[in-house]
């Protein structure tokens, strides 16, 4: 890549004291992100993938080192465009809308908080979202109470969207939904990444996910880097006995299931009927 | 047939909220009561009897009379009407609980909010100060409000909403608390809404069940405890109709003129009873909507 990375982790530390104990979540960390690439973050749980997250997106603050979004230094506060270029999409559909405001209120929401479009256009911006992610705008006007969990992560992902971001941070995106809904958000995610020119942090413990949707892999234990590189080179030949073991743990797929993954790795459409 | 918009899906819940409000007899029986009520509180010049006995004057001619089908309740000692001075009373009951809600509420669910979401020293501090409050005995803050003001209906609502408006901070503290942990708040940050929003729009709306049916609960017992701050003569002054003051007054002629006590009694409990059916109904409703 000749272009410089869109986000740098410089020596990140993020220690949590509390009563006299204190415990290391990231420890000193140094990757970097390419523009458009999709890198996958993976580990156990406690693995500090988690804390990343939080403080790429400013919810927590570093203890140590630095992080670098398309050159300039993030802190905890960030000027309403920083915010705005960094979105998230969260592991629990159910819960990442509110029950009692309208899919289009949740959606318009960061264009009036980032005064995007002029206030009478919004609400067809909101329908043209809708669209984007493979619902109708009629999808506006409802609760998301009525919604399926698929439902619910598009319309999620379309409100990050709203906010017009470079990076996407998907915290385990598809794991609170069923084998093929969670293939066609991937598919949906893909499209927007190629469409949108956007990177993703994504944030996963599945690597069969991360083998359907990943350019590049980091490999996480108790809040150290253990290994990273482009997704082929580390299933192929994984370093470390850690990557190994969790190369190990990757469920048997059925042969469906793996026609289907392949398909949204070419990126072509996946076989009618499959949903 | 387009999807489905709102108006559909909002009146599916709504009925099946409306069912689950209907499947408890005793909450039908408690909308009934304050329907009741409340329309005989609205309409007291039209409907009561005497609607002039309001005042310090009466029947003199009447004095003391057994509840008889002239008057339907008797008549109190200097002759004035007991049914239509219960009906006005009513009306001085819910007037002042409304008011006490009114300004109780907000304060309380403001103060629960921002304890709620802010955490740290802002919920340590506003917190503690709701304690101090919830630790008095809540009639005995306001009997000490109520010596130390003059004795008015004024003071006396002012002096419920001194002891009222904590237990909207707890409970809407606990609320916020739980949604504050919801991914839809968390969605709001991360986009870059104020704290104004958060807290108004995105987690007030899922605090409207909790604060509805606890308001519906309390109309009963702010006129229970107005009514004791009034038999205890520190709230309404005569001759203005009062429950309260009606059971305190009557006492003293029980047994012979038992009706004096048992009448205004009997309207205490069955205002404070059916607001109460109410409230659990709202609670039982709203359950079944989410």
């Amino acid at each position: 890549m000749t272009s410089a990375p869109i986000l740098e982790l410089d020596r990140l530390g993020k220690v949590f004291a509390a009563d006299g104990h204190s415990v290391t979540a990231l420890d000193d960390v140094s990757l970097s992100f390419e523009r458009g690439e999709c890198h996958a973050i993976v580990g156990e749980s406690g693995s500090g993938k988690t804390t990343i997250a939080n403080l790429v997106l400013g919810l927590l603050g570093a203890t140590s080192g630095a992080i670098r979004f398309n050159g300039a230094t993030l802190g905890r506060s960030r000027t309403r465009d920083q915010k705005r270029a960094i979105q998230l999409v969260q592991q629990n559909p159910l819960s990442a809308l509110n029950p009692r405001r309208s899919v289009g209120a949740s959606i318009r929401l960061p264009l009036d908080v980032h005064g995007l479009g002029k206030g009478s256009e919004r609400n067809s911006r909101v329908a043209a979202l809708l669209q984007e992610v493979g619902l109708e705008p009629e999808h506006a006007k409802r609760s998301p109470r009525g919604l399926s969990g698929g439902q619910r992560q598009r319309i999620a992902i379309a409100r990050a969207l709203a906010c017009e971001p470079e990076l996407l941070v998907l915290d385990e995106p598809t794991s609170a939904l069923d084998v093929l809904v969670q293939a066609r958000v991937l598919e949906l995610l893909q499209r927007l990444r190629r469409e949108r020119g956007l990177t993703y942090l994504f944030i996963t413990h599945d690597l069969a996910v991360v083998r359907a949707i990943a350019d590049r892999v980091s490999v996480f234990q108790k809040g150290r880097l253990v290994e990273t590189g482009p997704v082929e080179t580390i299933f192929s030949d994984p370093k470390s006995a850690y990557t190994r073991e969790l190369i190990g743990a990757i469920p048997v797929v059925t042969e469906a299931e793996a026609a289907l993954r392949a398909a949204i790795r070419a990126g072509t459409p996946i076989p009618a009927g499959a949903e | 047939m387009s999807e489905p918009g709102s108006p559909v899906l909002a009146s599916r819940t709504r009925s099946k909220a409306w069912a689950a409000y209907t499947a408890d007899p005793l909450s039908v029986i408690g909308l009934v009561i304050v329907v009741a009520i409340v329309a005989l509180a609205i309409f007291a010049p039209f409907v009561t009897p005497y609607p002039d006995h309001v005042g310090p004057t009466g029947d003199f001619a009447a004095m003391n009379a057994a509840p008889s089908a002239d008057f339907w309740f008797g008549t109190d000692v200097i002759g004035r009407d007991l049914f239509t001075r219960i009906i006005y009373g009513y009306r001085l009951s819910l007037i002042m609980a409304i008011v006490v809600l009114a300004i109780a509420t907000p304060i309380g669910v403001i103060v629960g909010l921002v304890a709620g979401y802010k955490g740290g020293w802002t919920d340590y501090v506003l917190m503690r100060i709701t304690d101090v409050f919830l630790a008095v005995p809540p009639l005995v803050l306001a009997m000490a409000i109520m010596g130390f003001l003059e004795p008015t209906l004024m003071n006396g609502m002012l002096a419920i909403t001194a002891m009222w408006w904590p237990w909207y901070a707890r409970l809407i503290y606990n609320v916020t608390r739980a949604e504050a942990q919801e991914g839809y708040v968390l969605a709001a940050e991360t986009v870059g809404a104020s704290t104004a929003h958060i807290l108004f729009r995105e987690i007030l709306p899922n605090c409207w069940p909790s604060i509805l049916t606890k308001m519906t609960l309390d109309i009963g017992f702010v006129i229970l405890m107005a009514s004791s701050l009034s038999f205890l003569g520190l709230g309404v002054q005569p001759p203005t109709p009062d429950l309260g003051s009606m059971v305190a007054d009557g006492a003293k002629y029980m047994p012979d003129a038992w009706w004096l006590t048992i009448y205004p009694a009997l309207a205490i409990l069955l205002i404070v009873l059916g607001f109460n059916l109410v409230g659990d109904g709202l609670r039982e409703a709203f359950e079944a909507e989410s």
